[in-house]
């Protein structure tokens, strides 16, 4: 009897995760849409009717392909940084105790709740003072500031978990520490690093306020568009997104395919 | 050597907070206690007065902002907890799949997000407009510029950011440990309550910080979907800082708010932290 | 570790001396940041440039054959046709840099650099005329033009564009493209011609009205209620103008002050009238959108981007020349078919009306409709009832921003 409501609760929980996927995607279909509107106009907000023609004009403007570069080097860049230090300061705080500690978790915390504006400025008058010129790798330090505590929380909620005496009968057994970490608990915290990866990645991408401080002359993605909201946002920018969305739907259906394989 | 494990694995982190945050804070610090203007310069005059200006001021906008971050993450919660665990208990071997697929979205600029929000939502559009059409919803209906809307956007916009690290604790419960208990305890709901929420809760402490924080002191929703009376505190620092470049009460009011969201999250901790639930957490 | 753990060790950081040890050493790091918020915001009102020093100063200046000009972004055709028709007549070429996105927040940046003594990294900077510009100037942050080497600009400007209360004399700035901020209404929804500010006070329209959360845009048109002219306003007209304001937002008529999304919530009809700016209605007429723009019988705003030199600027000369070079009527029609905004030089008109006749299909349509827009090229009528915004002095900005700020920002 309970096998059966469970597995209903089962299905109904599975319906209810797609409809909040769904959810949280319902605004690109209208973005996706409108990377088709033949529009006559500067502004892109009427359905004007279909055409294809802004696929073929994709790269026609070449602002907005260098700021769509730059935000993917970005992002990839910092969120590989911020993940390898965050995950180390994830472990260490999750796992150790250690003087400091308490500073520390007061800085994780302080970092998360510093309203970007704040953050952005502050940075910006650093650089300033410090003659550091504002360039692609003062975005790429702002952004790993403000994506850190995001990882660090993420992966320390996962280290807490952990049952530390799996580590000690690796050590036991004769690994070594680097070995014991390779592969024993880089696995077992994998998901929480991945979570902070991908979260990290998607802080990046999409951050107007702090970046447009320390960006220098360097356009992203969003400030262009930012910018381009004033007078009409181009169709390019919505294919794009398109584009963007696209890759990241072909990712996720080759994962789940090889997955599908390997079981 | 194993003594020193945690300092080094600290300290790449701990260099980028102290340079590029600690320094600027001290910085910011010192500007809230400035008096002046833009025009003649802001000098030092350690006053405290600053900061009860502020709060006298904008008391309103602050306490508003604490109860719109506060709906949101409470939404947020309820919402997310049910998809983090079904992807983490029946995800199967498509769990990273469902998280990317939920985070996607937010791949893609905001300003498109938005407009698309905009055009969705819009009083005679796609949505409002047909169910007005049939007569459902009476003719001044709409959910653009009202405090439904704000609270909304901040429960999308974070979203992912609660359901990401409660799937990262859950998904390293064994199902066989959540089957036993069901056995033990006979009815889901007190195998859930006893078992599966507190091995949950380090996930559920992260979500919440990670969502209350940012969400209170957010400038952007309020701005794009709120009407007269929504404005919250990152609007009003925004302001002064950009506009009225009364740099003071900027930096008071950033700091008045670090300073409330993180007692709030101190003494939160330790609401959570009960007894019971460590020593479910452990076993 | 588990979260109750935090608690203990975060609370014995305020209270026990080891952990408060840990954070001193913290915050001890921090004798730089201390020292960078002491230089951080000094003053240095610019005293007025003398005749001298602007001469002495452009004399010492020399073409280098290249700028950067920083500029919003669509405001040059994507393949920057003027630029390049620029470096073949001139030999100096452009580095174009569509960077500023919105005057307050360009400011927030470009202060610390300017205030440091540091340059920008651009030669030619466009703001439009509001606080942002003046405390540019206030500031000594803008270098003075050199009237010797801008022909162009005094044969072909507008009067009016010779003659701003922001910048009289043209000491500062020369004007790049120019806006009205009047009504803008939706047809569908309102079917009177609307033709007074009152309307937007009109309980008719509760909660359907829209007004722009920018102190100084939404100060004008409470003035302009009032009868009073913004550019002679006093105090008392500003709490005046604020207590109407208020009570058109408590009276429930005011949907949502806006920035300028207020332009697809008026073409969809989200509301109904709106304040509005007039290039951004005639390219939703140009859609084939049912909105309509109108200059208020009691007054409208008119506002100017600017173009300008900061200080620091490495090629002020090569940016004087291309600022200048854009005074050409030839190459502001060209300019100006593409921006679509009020463009500073009246001899556009004709050149675009000589260009309708010779044009076909299309495009002649296209020519016709912006030759003949009011909202292109406002008539003598309506630039009789455009205001600019007021202007203020630094105490008197904080009383105004106050004042309009409460109301938007409730």
């Amino acid at each position: 009897m309970r096998g059966a409501r469970g597995r209903f609760g089962d299905r109904l929980l599975h319906v209810y995760t797609w409809l909040i996927i769904l959810w949280l995607s319902s605004p690109i279909a209208v973005m996706i849409l409108f990377g088709f509107n033949d529009k006559k106009s500067k502004s892109n907000t009427s359905w004007q009717g279909f055409t294809l023609k802004w696929y073929g004009e994709l790269f026609e403007i070449s602002d907005l392909t260098t700021a769509l570069r730059n935000s993917i080097v970005i992002a990839l860049v910092s969120t590989v940084i911020t993940v390898v230090i965050g995950t180390m300061l994830g472990l260490a705080v999750g796992r150790h105790r250690f003087r400091g500690l308490g500073a520390t978790n007061f800085l994780v915390f302080a970092a998360i709740s510093t309203p970007e504006l704040v953050m952005g400025a502050s940075l910006l008058s650093l650089f300033v003072s410090g003659n550091v010129p504002r360039d692609g790798n003062t975005i790429i330090v702002a952004h790993v500031l403000f994506s850190l505590s995001f990882v660090v929380v993420t992966v320390r909620a996962r280290v807490i978990t952990l049952d530390p005496s799996l580590e000690e009968a690796a050590k036991d057994l004769g690994a070594t520490a680097w070995g014991t970490f390779r592969q024993v608990t880089l696995p077992s915290i994998m998901p929480g690093v991945l979570a902070g990866a991908m979260l990290s990645f998607a802080l990046s991408i999409d951050d107007y306020v702090v970046t447009s401080f320390v960006n220098g002359s360097t356009v992203t993605f969003p400030l262009w568009i930012v910018g381009a909201v004033k007078t009409g946002i181009p169709p390019q920018v919505n294919v794009m997104g398109t584009l963007i969305f696209g890759i990241g739907v072909l990712i996720a259906v080759a994962n789940a395919v090889a997955a599908r394989r390997r079981a | 050597m194993k003594r020193l494990t945690p300092y080094l694995l600290a300290l790449p982190s701990w260099l980028w907070l102290a340079i590029f945050l600690v320094v600027p804070m001290v910085a910011m610090a010192s500007v809230s206690l400035q008096t002046g203007n833009a025009i003649d310069g802001y000098a030092m005059t350690f006053s405290f007065s600053n900061y009860a200006d502020a709060l006298g001021r904008y008391s309103d906008q602050l306490l508003r902002s604490l109860l719109y971050g506060g709906l949101a993450t409470v939404a947020m919660l309820v919402i997310g907890y049910p998809v983090a665990y079904w992807i983490a208990f029946k995800g199967g071997s498509r769990k990273s799949v469902y998280l990317f697929l939920l985070l996607l979205p937010f791949f893609v600029s905001f300003v498109l997000r938005t407009i698309s929000w905009n055009f969705l939502l819009a009083d005679n559009g796609i949505l409002f407009g047909t169910l007005k059409g049939w007569g459902v919803l009476p003719e001044g209906f709409h959910v653009l510029a009202t405090t439904v809307a704000v609270v909304g956007g901040l429960t999308y916009n974070f979203l992912p950011f609660m359901i990401l690290p409660i799937y990262v604790a859950l998904e390293r419960v064994d199902p066989r440990v959540v089957e036993a208990a069901q056995d033990l305890y006979a009815t889901r709901a007190g195998a859930f309550r006893r078992v599966v929420l507190p091995l949950s809760l380090p996930g559920v402490f992260a979500g919440v910080l990670m969502t209350f924080v940012p969400a209170t002191a957010d400038p952007v929703n309020a701005q794009i979907l709120g009407g007269t009376a929504n404005t919250m505190i990152g609007n009003i620092i925004q302001t002064e800082y950009l506009t009225n470049l009364d740099y003071p009460t900027a930096s008071a009011l950033s700091f008045t708010l670090m300073a409330i969201l993180l007692v709030g999250i101190f003494i939160y901790a330790r609401a959570l932290g009960t007894e019971n639930v460590l020593e479910a957490a452990a076993r | 570790m588990n979260p109750r753990q935090i608690t203990p060790a975060l609370l014995r950081g305020m209270t026990q001396p080891r952990t408060r040890r840990d954070f001193f050493r913290v915050t001890g790091l921090s004798a730089a940041g201390l020292a960078l918020a002491a230089c951080g915001v000094q003053g240095q009102k610019a005293a007025p440039p003398k005749a001298d020093a602007v001469k002495d100063y452009w004399a010492k200046q020399s073409k280098h054959g290249k700028l950067v000009f920083a500029n919003w972004p669509e405001y040059m055709p994507e393949d920057q046709a003027p630029l390049k028709k620029f470096t073949q007549t001139t030999g100096i070429s452009v580095e174009y840099k569509e960077v500023i996105q919105e005057n307050a927040e360009f400011f927030g940046k470009a202060d610390p650099v300017l205030r440091a003594g540091q340059s920008l990294g651009y030669d030619i900077v466009v703001m439009t005329n509001g606080v942002q510009l003046q405390h540019m100037v206030e500031l000594g942050y803008i270098v003075p033009l050199d009237h010797s080497r801008m022909p162009n600009f005094l044969a072909n400007a507008g009067d009016k564009y010779k003659e701003r209360a922001y910048d009289p004399g043209n000491q500062y700035t020369m004007p790049y493209s120019s806006g009205v901020t009047g009504i803008a209404y939706n047809t569908k929804y309102v079917k009177d011609d609307i033709t007074s500010i009152e309307a937007l006070f009109d309980p008719k329209y509760k909660g359907r009205v829209g007004m722009m959360a920018d102190a100084q845009e939404i100060g004008n048109f409470g003035m302009f209620a009032l009868g009073v002219d913004p550019e002679k306003s006093t105090e008392a007209d500003w709490k005046k103008a604020g207590e109407k304001l208020k009570q058109q937002r408590d009276a429930g008529i005011v949907r949502k002050y806006y920035d300028q999304s207020y332009i697809d919530a008026v073409s969809k009809g989200d509301v109904w009238l709106t304040m509005a700016w007039s290039g951004d209605i005639f390219q939703r007429q140009l859609a084939g959108e049912p909105v309509k723009f109108v200059v208020p019988d009691e007054g409208g705003t008119i506002w100017t981007d600017n173009m300008l030199i900061p200080k620091g600027a490495a090629n002020p000369v090569d940016a004087l020349t291309l600022m200048d070079y854009l005074y050409q009527p030839a190459v502001a029609a060209e300019l100006d078919e593409f921006i679509q905004f009020v463009t500073p030089i009246p001899a556009v008109q004709d050149l675009l009306r000589e260009k309708a006749a010779t044009a076909k299909g299309e495009d002649k349509k296209a020519l016709e409709d912006m030759v003949d827009s009011p909202l292109m090229f406002p008539s003598a009528a309506d630039y009789a009832k455009l205001r600019t915004y007021t202007t203020l002095t630094t105490q008197q900005e904080q009383v105004f921003n106050s004042i309009f700020q409460s109301i938007t920002q409730a």
